[in-house]
């Protein structure tokens, strides 16, 4: 009989051992975790250019992850980009006169969505539209002004 | 040059027929699933057989895995300061790739193998038709509950492999090397998606368990009934496994991640 | 060649049975017909399909052509589970004795009963305790076949055979290999189980003596055909040429010492030099 025990046990460990790797996996290493962390509120912003920007990237304020891209679309009307941010909703602290600029982390990171508060004394809520936004830096961009800047200078 | 042909044409019709037993014994597994479930201490042992016994050496290999791509990817993304993105380097290449292949690679030598040696053994030494002659199904009573626990047994061993390689990189990149630890595990977290990676990962690992499974039963079963028969059965069951696991996890990747 | 008996009496009844194995004739049209309660020996050299035959009794292999019937069924027509039923009905001890190798000799003997009856724990040990005992083994109840030498393997297996009290049994070359104190003891056991369990069996054997010395009928298969058929004395006073060369074991006769070849020895050996 404690032969049948050992048996049961051992397969038991087994497949419980498995299914915590499982769990492990989804919940430490991929967004399973930080996606469900409790409810959010969205909140619109809108840029020239979100660059390289994609769903799932955080959002962060102060370094801090406050929430997620959840949408990220094309608004006809004024030829911008709308990004659908997801705040989660123990940051309902923010001033709805915040900015929010498209970032890079390190030389070739991934790009998020930096806030910076501003000063208003109403708050972000579940359907508001950031009014200001700086838009990704784009490489070609960048160097184009520097060598226009060169030339001006050159011209002088 | 007719030799030849005719060589060709026997290899082609030889083939075919192995795989039209094989499809037609997978057929006759499934059959005896209704069966196992009453007696479910037969699926028990061989969970034990092959899974149980398998956790060791996938263990240790994934541990290993891990350390090395900790390693490896830390002086590759070093040089373009970018140690920030160990984390997802090592888990993305575990939970997409190197677990589930690698996994079925060691269980197709160290389950496989044994499963094709015990069945062709059981078929030399008459034990399978024993059975039949006392009015038991061979197929469901011995092949069935085999199969069922490899195919259970592969993702749970992938998903070990996995969590332990993610920690020997952590070991290698944040406990030796310097890279931060919140790092390491904020920008797995953001990068590796659950449905994307894990779950394909998982569904790589059920068809790798099956089709291993298979072509280790299918060799037992099918084999020559002499010692030499069973040699030959374990060194296919290999051999085939791992091409197998191979040119599928090309095909399956390129259907997930296109 | 031997008068039709009555139907009743027949257990097993072979019609015009063939059976080729890709181009090689095992069986050509052979009738056999199997008494109840006797044991019948089938006897032949060496690949003459002997075991073949007793796998198409027990509807292992499908014949050619032809019909076998057991206890009046026609078991290539019968539905798997139908032949299931029937095969609960036959016991078959193999050559190798194919015990399971993972199980206990008492699990092994245990199993059929246990597969296809509801008897209680009590029940069936007290059963399997009887068959054992019945083969002179119930001393090695706990131990693994892999323990066993190859004789008391066989009467394990002939144990598990009898768990069910089968209609008949069939023994694949019970002698081969055995020592002449085993041999003996197996002889004597075939006879003792048919008589007191009024079972029929059916002994395929190349082992001359000791299967004359137990059966009550027996055929001699040869090249696919049955080439006698009778009662063991008949068999002994023979004059047929192939009968009398397999019960006197001469190395030459209707079946040649010499593997047939299509060159000469001369031939064969002067081509080497060439």
């Amino acid at each position: 009989m404690s032969k049948t025990t050992q048996l049961e046990v051992l397969v038991g460990a087994f497949i419980a051992a498995g299914f915590v790797a499982l769990f492990f996996l989804a919940m430490q290493v991929s967004n399973l975790g930080t996606l469900n962390s409790g409810d959010s509120y969205q909140v619109k912003a809108r840029f020239d250019n979100i660059g390289g920007l994609k769903v799932k990237a955080p959002v962060t304020l102060a370094g801090v992850e406050v929430g997620r891209v959840l949408d990220i679309y094309y608004d006809a009307k004024d030829f911008r980009a709308v990004a659908v941010l997801g705040i989660y909703s123990q940051y309902n602290q923010i001033p709805d006169d915040t900015f929010a600029k498209i970032l890079t982390a390190g030389l070739l990171g991934e790009q998020y969505v930096g806030l910076d508060p501003g000063g208003s004394e109403s708050m972000l809520k579940e359907g508001s539209e950031i009014a200001v936004t700086q838009s990704a830096l784009v490489l070609e961009d960048v160097v184009g002004q520097f060598i226009y800047g060169k030339a001006q200078e050159g011209a002088k | 040059m007719i030799d030849w042909l005719a060589s060709l044409g026997r290899v082609g019709l030889t083939s075919a027929a192995r795989l039209g037993r094989a499809n037609l014994l997978m057929f006759a597994m499934w059959g005896g699933i209704p069966a196992m479930l009453r007696r479910p201490r037969l699926l028990l042992e061989q969970l034990y057989s092959v899974g149980v016994l398998t956790i060791l050496i996938i263990a240790v290999s994934g541990t290993f895995v891990g350390m090395v791509l900790g390693l490896q990817g830390y002086y590759i993304l070093s040089r373009f300061g970018a140690e920030a993105t160990l984390g997802v380097m090592v888990a993305a290449s575990l939970v997409r790739e190197l677990g589930p292949v690698v996994t079925a690679l060691l269980f197709a030598g160290r389950a496989g193998s044994a499963l094709a040696a015990e069945i062709g053994l059981m078929k030399s030494t008459e034990q399978l038709s024993g059975l039949e002659m006392m009015a038991v199904n061979p197929q469901h009573r011995v092949l069935t509950p085999r199969l069922v626990a490899g195919i259970l047994s592969m993702p749970l061993l992938a998903a070990m492999f996995s969590m332990l390689g993610v920690y020997g990189g952590w070991f290698v990149g944040v406990g030796l090397l310097g890279v931060d630890d919140g790092t390491y595990w904020v920008q797995m977290q953001s990068q590796i998606d659950w449905h994307e990676d894990i779950i394909n990962g998982v569904i790589k690992s059920l068809v790798f368990g099956v089709v291993c499974t298979w072509i280790a039963i299918f060799q037992g079963y099918d084999c020559v009934p002499t010692s030499e028969g069973v040699s030959r059965a374990t060194t296919r069951t290999v051999v085939h496994s791992s091409l197998a696991v191979l040119g599928l996890d090309f095909v399956l990747t390129a259907l997930m991640f296109n | 060649m031997s008068p039709s008996p009555a139907s009743k009496d027949v257990l097993v009844r072979i019609r015009g049975l063939s059976f080729n194995r890709g181009r090689r004739v095992i069986f050509d049209k052979i009738d056999l017909d199997i008494l109840r309660g006797s044991v019948t020996a089938i006897m032949g050299p060496s690949g003459t399909g002997k075991t073949t035959l007793l796998k198409l009794i027990g509807g292992q292999l499908r014949p050619d052509a032809g019909t076998i019937e057991v206890d009046g069924l026609d078991v290539h027509a019968l539905s798997t589970r139908e032949l299931y039923r029937l095969r609960i009905r036959m016991g078959m001890l193999f050559q190798s004795g194919a015990l399971l190798t993972d199980l206990s000799v008492f699990d092994n003997i245990a199993y059929p009963l246990r597969e296809h009856t509801r008897l209680s724990a009590s029940m069936i040990r007290k059963l399997v305790l009887l068959k054992l005992e019945a083969v002179g083994l119930r001393g090695v109840h706990d131990m693994m076949p892999a323990a066993l030498s190859g004789g008391m393997a066989r009467r394990v297996a002939m144990a598990r055979a009898i768990a069910l009290d089968p209609m008949m049994i069939m023994y694949d070359e019970p002698f081969t290999g055995q020592d002449p104190i085993s041999m003996g003891v197996l002889v004597r056991l075939i006879r003792r189980l048919n008589d007191a369990a009024r079972v029929s069996s059916i002994v395929v054997s190349h082992d001359v003596a000791e299967t004359l010395s137990i059966a009550d009928r027996a055929y001699v298969i040869s090249e696919g055909k049955v080439v006698e058929s009778g009662t063991p004395e008949q068999l002994r006073n023979s004059h047929s040429a192939s009968t009398r060369q397999f019960i006197d074991g001469l190395s030459d006769g209707p079946v040649a010492f010499h593997y047939p070849t299509q060159t000469s020895l001369a031939d064969e050996l002067l081509e080497g030099r060439a």
